[in-house]
């Protein structure tokens, strides 16, 4: 069991650190600052099934510094940290009530890491006309999300078998 | 296939996206000057009303932005990525255009109250 665990953590953490990987290489979308594919989620969605809300918070932590570090820079990992730490409580609240499946929680996790970002930006950059974007990040989140969280239901199923 | 519950979530986002787009249509003024900003400094101060090109030059590079039928857009710059291009034509107040690589952000605003001033006067 305690095997089964460790290499499930490796596998997740290094599936989470290629998707920040190849997110890494599409900064921008159509202009719009702020909406990102949020691969990693997928990853973090799925260890929050496989395993625990606990060892996916332990994922997520150790994938933004490890990526950051790799990837980005110091302020990269500051902007990560926020969005991803937002979005995470939201995923572990809706997780907890049990209502919803893998795909409604990997949707609320895209949107409010979108969100959040933006919320952030704003205050980074001063202007509030960046919360204009809003619309179409919450709309963004959902569709990446919903990906996403399709995507992780497949993988979950298999890894069940 | 979908949980009844994801179902609903879901469009509750798409309903609160939409929602808030349509009190941004509404609310949005159209601006009337452009206000550009090179490393947190003005650089200068453009009407809408006139059509004009400048060029937006610093040690970080350079931007040239087009002023024309009351819309202020990046027509070119010197940065690899060229995002601030692909952002666009903004003309309502508050929108931006940022450029980070040369730190030139541009911001839309109205003066709707200078405006009622002078009506005061």
């Amino acid at each position: 069991m305690k095997n089964n665990y460790i290499s499930k953590m490796g596998l997740l953490i290094g599936v989470a650190l290629i998707l920040s990987y190849i997110e890494s290489l599409f900064p921008f979308f159509y202009g719009i600052p702020g909406i990102k594919l949020g691969l990693p989620n997928m990853a973090i969605v799925l260890a929050m099934y496989i395993l625990s809300s606990r060892d996916a918070l332990i994922i997520n932590c150790l994938r933004i510094i490890l990526s950051g570090f790799m990837f980005g820079n110091l302020a990269g990992i500051m902007f990560s940290i926020s969005g991803a730490a937002i979005s995470f409580i939201f995923m572990y609240i809706l997780k907890k009530t049990d209502k919803f499946s893998i795909k409604g929680v990997s949707i609320t996790g895209g949107v409010m890491h979108n969100v959040a970002q933006i919320i952030i930006a704003a205050f980074v950059v001063k202007t509030s006309g960046i919360v204009y974007y809003m619309p179409f990040l919450i709309l963004a989140g959902v569709f990446t999300g919903l990906l996403n969280g399709i995507i992780a239901q497949e993988v979950k199923k298999h890894i069940e078998q | 296939m979908f949980n009844k519950n994801d179902f609903k979530l879901l469009m509750g986002f798409v309903l609160v996206a939409v929602a808030l787009f349509i009190v941004v249509k509404v609310t949005q003024t159209s601006g009337s000057y452009a206000k550009v900003l090179v490393n947190g400094q003005e650089y200068g101060t453009y009407s809408l009303d006139k059509d004009t090109e400048v060029l937006i030059e610093s040690d970080l590079g350079k931007n040239y932005m087009i002023i024309k039928d009351g819309k202020c857009y990046l027509e070119d710059a010197d940065c690899p990525d060229k995002l601030c291009v692909l952002q666009g034509a903004i003309d309502k107040d508050g929108q931006s255009i940022i450029c980070l690589p040369h730190l030139v952000v541009i911001t839309i605003y109205s003066d709707e109250k200078s405006e009622y001033d002078s009506i005061a006067q």
